[in-house]
């Protein structure tokens, strides 16, 4: 199962980027993980959220473009070549990565998070599943 | 059915045409000449007397009126009447230099709303439609001319001015407004505003729009007829020879048919000034040989555009103008290219955006700087940087090959640009010069 992220584009001026977090914080948006991808002219925003719809919703009504995009999110053990072991399962099922961002989890758990943005999610999904590599649900993204 | 205001005069003959407008101007050069020293100066430093002019053919031997004689002449240097005979002004929008004040008599006031009249019956009103004028009220021409025009046809008129959009909305439902008029601008902003509440084509009682003083273009056009389920049609006009209604499209909506009967119209050479053979693009003279207290003769408009007189579908004979590019007002020399906003907004429509944009025009080391600001859409958006990259690279080519010279494109937030109420301010050139 992906997970919704979205995508916000981001006018390149001062105070753009805080204009949109007030609006998420105003609607008690819980923020998971951000990532922005920056040109020289504009930006975007992209966000893991405990509630990808109403994140969505709140953010068109106040006039940002907005779109969601399906990512992968995988755990890995938060230690020295984490992040590499995974990867090999990429590589031997042939996935190509477009992006992707980490974050980590509760201060206790000894674990990380990734996101990977792919050309196809679904076959890639089922590649990686059958490779033994787990893949979190949205319900699993927000209860973190 | 093809309905028409004044039918006779609308589809008379070119003969009879003539007949009239000979007839209109000898009489008019007489009355300049008698009741305007500024003009009557003018005509005698070219050796021009009242008796030279015997019929249009004569039209070419008379001196031009252009903006800087209204300016010199200001506020009462050409007024054709006694003070005591005019009942009414109305004055630009003043973006470009000094205002213009026009003079109206009653007459004045009675033609410039057939002509008016005779639009709104060109776009397919009758008695029984509900026109709504959201035009501004008040000096500007747009609200006053459309209104009076209203009235002629015996539409029930919504005098409701500019402003308040929302409200706006609300008396279309409510009233079931069959009739829109405004600048083209604030019709893509209505539309846009329709959308958001979630109104379709379908919802919309609207089935015709009258939008003018300012130039737009085809694709806008397209894009609002598209958003409100109606046909959108042109009025072309200019304070200095009333106001809206000086020419108007009709249901071929293929160029606007000028009123003959009231306004002589000629293309000249706007270096050399010399007249030009029909279908020759140039710049739009106007001779206005019925109007008593602003008598302008051979007025240069700065609009460049071609005439013809092909057979229009609609019946009318009226000689028929194309869209002007723009006027010279509004054209800007950038690194010595002449460009229209009109084409700008081409290329941002072609290109799946919005009319919501704004030019930027500055000199950074003495070469000037053009920047196309647009604004992202939903439509034009995606989480694929290299995607939105590409666009721009595409929007920037086109905008290059359309100009001439290159052009920065930068993508602003949605609603960033400030939606107008009356004509849309397209363009800011911080050049100090």
């Amino acid at each position: 199962m992906s997970v919704q992220q979205i995508s916000v584009f981001l006018e390149n001026k001062p105070g753009t980027l805080k204009k949109m977090t007030g609006v998420l914080a105003a609607h008690s948006i819980d923020l998971r993980a951000t990532s922005l991808a920056e040109t020289k002219d504009f930006g975007i925003a992209r966000l893991i959220v405990d509630d990808a719809l109403s994140a969505i919703n709140t953010l068109k009504e106040n006039d940002f473009v907005a779109s969601l995009t399906p990512v992968l999110a995988i755990e890995i053990s938060d230690e020295a070549g984490g992040l590499d072991k995974l990867l090999d399962k990429f590589t031997d099922e042939s996935v190509n990565i477009e992006y992707m961002y980490a974050f980590s989890g509760s201060k206790t758990a000894n674990n990380a998070y990734m996101i990977f943005r792919v050309a196809d999610t679904k076959a890639a999904e089922a590649r990686l599943t059958s490779a033994g590599v787990k893949i979190l649900t949205q319900e699993e993204i927000a209860a973190i | 059915m093809e309905q028409y205001f004044q039918q006779e005069i609308e589809c008379a003959s070119y003969e009879k045409i003539r007949e009239i407008q000979s007839e209109k101007l000898v009489k008019q050069v007489k009355h300049v000449w008698d009741n305007v020293p500024y003009y009557r100066k003018k005509m005698e430093e070219k050796g021009v007397k009242p008796e030279d002019i015997k019929s249009v053919d004569d039209l070419h031997k008379l001196p031009f009126l252009s903006k800087a004689d209204l300016r010199e002449a200001y506020p009462y240097g050409l007024l054709g009447v006694p003070k005591d005979q005019c009942v009414r002004i109305h004055s630009t929008s003043g973006t470009t230099g000094k205002r213009v004040i026009a003079f109206y008599t009653q007459h004045d006031l009675d033609l410039w709303e057939d002509c008016c009249a005779r639009a709104i019956m060109a776009a397919g009103g009758t008695k029984d439609d509900v026109c709504h004028i959201a035009y501004g009220f008040g000096l500007f021409t747009g609200g006053a001319g459309l209104n009076g025009g209203s009235h002629k046809v015996g539409c029930l008129t919504v005098p409701i001015s500019s402003g308040n959009t929302d409200r706006q909305i609300m008396f279309i439902k409510d009233l079931s407004a069959t009739i829109l008029c405004c600048t083209p601008s604030y019709a893509a902003y209505l539309g846009e505003r329709m959308q958001e509440l979630g109104y379709g084509p379908d919802d919309i009682p609207l089935k015709a729009g009258i939008f003018g003083a300012e130039a737009w273009s085809e694709e806008m056009r397209q894009s609002i007829q598209k958003t409100m389920g109606i046909k959108a049609f042109d009025i072309y006009g200019l304070t200095e020879l009333s106001g809206p209604g000086v020419a108007f499209e009709c249901s071929a909506q293929n160029g606007m048919h000028i009123n003959e009967d009231h306004f002589i119209a000629e293309i000249i050479d706007p270096e050399t000034e010399e007249v030009l053979p029909e279908g020759s693009q140039g710049e739009l003279v106007f001779t206005a040989v019925d109007k008593e207290a602003f008598p302008m003769i051979r007025y240069r408009t700065r609009d460049i555009c071609t005439l013809t007189r092909e057979k229009c579908s609609c019946g009318r004979t009226h000689v028929r103008m194309g869209k002007p590019m723009g006027r010279s007002d509004d054209m800007l020399i950038i690194r010595g290219v002449n460009v229209f906003p009109s084409e700008i907004e081409t290329v941002l429509l072609n290109n799946g955006y919005g009319a919501n944009y704004q030019i930027v025009v500055d000199r950074v080391n003495n070469t000037d700087t053009l920047d196309v600001q647009v604004e992202m859409t939903p439509e034009m958006f995606t989480d694929n940087v290299g995607e939105i990259e590409e666009r721009q690279k595409k929007l920037m080519g086109d905008l290059k090959s359309m100009l001439g010279i290159k052009a920065k494109v930068s993508l602003l937030a949605p609603k960033s640009i400030t939606r107008s109420e009356g004509k849309a301010v397209r363009v800011i050139d911080k050049r100090k010069i």
